[in-house]
């Protein structure tokens, strides 16, 4: 049975995009297709997280992770 | 016991607060996370900070910046931090160094200093700041703010965390802060320092974010 990759985004990346994603893993190998494919600039994205765990883009994904994105904080 | 302390207690222990009397703090950024940082590490009692910004207030700062007041636009933030040490607690010592962290001085400000507190509002300099860090074998308290959110963490010597926060390249987009974004990521530095700095058990390896416009909180696992 084929599951979902869930793709939570944060903060300023949510402007113009749904807060959770469920994306089909079909033609989804790492966690840099699921960026391409949300049109999220690599640059963009400064904590990528895989189930839970700061992650490279990459790196692999699977049916059934939970995939987060949040964007670069730098001010202050 | 010193009554300016008497309020520490017992949260504090008077063992601790003797402790934090002795220690000595670097503040790289005397702005919007930096005024914070320096008041409430001046009135926690830590005994000595050195307090570095090259910047002069402008009328920008005035919507968040604790330090920034109208009679002091246009004056040295790195001198007025320290002025404003000397008026919440005289029994401290606060060093101004009124220069920008550069690669080249970086080193000479870390000199004697127990833990660095991250004040700053870019990558560049927080890149600057974290690997003098690394190399010094001193702790970071990385701290950053936009608009409504907050991320706060400890980087110990070899973890690498604030190098692998940002992406080549990385993107802020937007300068927006409001007023309450820093004083939260401060608080949650100076807690973090003051365990830090007593010895207390504190994990590191962790990003404490904080989504003021959603409620959200989360701590991510940086390992």
């Amino acid at each position: 049975m084929s599951t979902m990759i869930e793709v939570r985004v944060f903060a300023t990346l949510r402007q113009g995009r749904d807060k959770v994603t469920m994306l089909s893993p079909e033609g989804i190998t790492c966690a840099g297709d699921i960026l391409a494919l949300m049109n999220i600039p690599r640059e963009e994205v400064s904590i990528l997280l895989i189930n839970g765990f700061h992650q490279k883009p990459e790196t692999p994904v699977k049916d059934g992770d939970i995939v987060a994105l949040f964007p670069p904080v730098g001010g202050g | 016991m010193n009554p300016r302390y008497e309020r520490n207690i017992p949260a504090l222990s008077e063992a601790e607060c003797e402790i934090l009397q002795r220690k000595q703090v670097l503040v790289v950024g005397c702005g919007g996370l930096g005024g914070h940082l320096i008041d409430m590490l001046a009135r926690i009692g830590v005994g000595a900070l050195r307090v570095v910004d090259g910047d002069v207030f402008e009328p920008s700062n005035l919507n968040r910046q604790l330090l920034s007041e109208v009679p002091l636009l246009g004056v040295s933030k790195a001198r007025a931090a320290a002025a404003r040490v000397s008026r919440v607690n005289p029994e401290i010592s606060a060093e101004a160094v009124d220069t920008f962290l550069t690669e080249k001085n970086a080193r000479g400000l870390l000199l004697s200093c127990d833990v660095v507190l991250d004040g700053l509002d870019n990558i560049e300099s927080r890149r600057i700041l974290a690997e003098e860090c690394q190399r010094a074998g001193i702790p970071y308290i990385y701290g950053a703010v936009n608009g409504w959110v907050a991320q706060a963490a400890i980087s110990m010597p070899g973890d690498h965390l604030v190098q692998r926060l940002y992406p080549e390249g990385a993107v802020l987009k937007n300068k927006s802060v409001l007023s309450f974004t820093p004083a939260l990521c401060a608080s949650m530095q100076v807690a973090l320092c003051v365990k830090l700095l007593t010895g207390r058990p504190v994990e590191t390896g962790k990003l404490y974010y904080f989504d003021l416009l959603n409620q959200e909180f989360e701590s991510i696992p940086m390992a």
